[in-house]
């Protein structure tokens, strides 16, 4: 396995199975308070319509971009998306925010559940179907966008599908056999992970990208070639690694 | 006119997110490259390793802004 693929599976099982950890907890809290019927229906058109959005996107943007473009737009967006991740992580990891709870997620959602009315449409409880869509669809659309984006620049889409299906089955397994939150899932440290991962991959494919602007339009080619993917991975985590130390004494002081 | 406005809305908040001093200073980095590898015939490492440090730098700013206002 190249370093690529490696990284393409490890980025797609833990983006996934951060995702589905999200997506779990919506899923139990309205199945288990208004029934799985209509909870299944909204988790089984969300999952079609996920699917589809893949098919499509994928196709549409392998067939008509050239590569250099193909690699700075994907790597753009991959470079904005995981900064944002790496961002969250840091502060929460510093002490800045307050880590994501899905305990109190959960209680919310099924808090929720409860106080909604009872509207029937096309023989379905429509909460449930559509907060179990909306919960499924939302998360798994970030998945879509990791899966799309590495599948295509690493060259192998079934590559990518195959991590987001590993943590996607690991999470799932999990929450059946608990028929609980996953609430001790260390959430922001695979976030962490996450978040230096795309910003590796973003960082070296925009500026592979860069060479669409050359008279030549060839993608431009870092020294050492795809060893550059471990320099850019070790100044990612060094620099994520410091800004945790350095903000943490801030974080006790504002406390 | 509404659904494209929230379907624009929804795509800025999934992209771009809760901050768009990200995007914008990856998005100035990524054209200051753009303009290198355009009018000049500087060396792909010069470009790669100027870029890259670039990006790491509006990182870092990102983050020191964001600690700041969390901070205070």
């Amino acid at each position: 396995m190249t370093g690529d693929a490696v990284g393409v599976v490890a980025a797609t099982t833990l983006a996934s199975g951060v995702e589905f950890v999200e997506a779990l907890t919506i899923v139990l809290a309205i199945g288990t308070t208004r029934g799985w019927r209509s909870t299944w229906a909204g988790v089984g058109a969300a999952l079609v319509s996920l699917a589809l959005i893949t098919a499509l996107a994928g196709y549409a943007i392998q067939s008509w971009l050239p590569e250099a473009l193909l690699q700075l737009i994907v790597g753009t967006l991959l470079l904005i998306f995981g900064l944002q991740w790496l961002r969250k992580a840091i502060l929460r990891s510093a002490g800045l925010k307050a880590l994501h709870d899905e305990e109190d997620a959960f209680r919310a959602e099924v808090q929720a559940a409860r106080e909604a009315g009872d509207e029937r449409r096309l023989g379905l409880d429509w909460f449930a179907f559509v907060v179990s869509f909306k919960g499924v669809f939302l998360e798994g659309l970030e998945i879509v966008f990791i899966v799309i984006t590495f599948g295509l620049n690493a060259g192998s889409i079934g590559l990518a599908v195959l991590g987001a299906a590993i943590g996607g089955v690991i999470v799932l397994s999990a929450g059946i056999a608990l028929h609980k939150p996953l609430a001790r899932v260390p959430e922001n440290t695979i976030k962490f992970v996450v978040g230096v991962l795309l910003s590796t991959f973003g960082t070296f494919w925009a500026v592979e990208g860069l060479g669409w602007f050359a008279p030549d339009e060839a993608s431009l080619r870092w020294p050492g070639g795809d060893l550059a993917l471990l320099v850019l991975l070790a100044l990612w985590c060094a620099l994520a690694l410091a800004t945790v130390r350095l903000l943490s004494p801030r974080a006790h002081e504002a406390a | 006119m509404r659904f494209l406005a929230a379907f624009a809305r929804f795509w800025w908040d999934f992209v771009v997110g809760d901050d768009w001093r990200i995007a914008a200073g990856v998005v100035v980095v990524l054209g200051a490259g753009a303009l290198l590898v355009a009018t000049t015939e500087a060396p792909d490492g010069l470009v790669a390793a100027l870029t890259a440090v670039g990006i790491l730098l509006v990182a870092i700013a990102s983050i020191a802004a964001a600690a700041r206002r969390n901070a205070s």
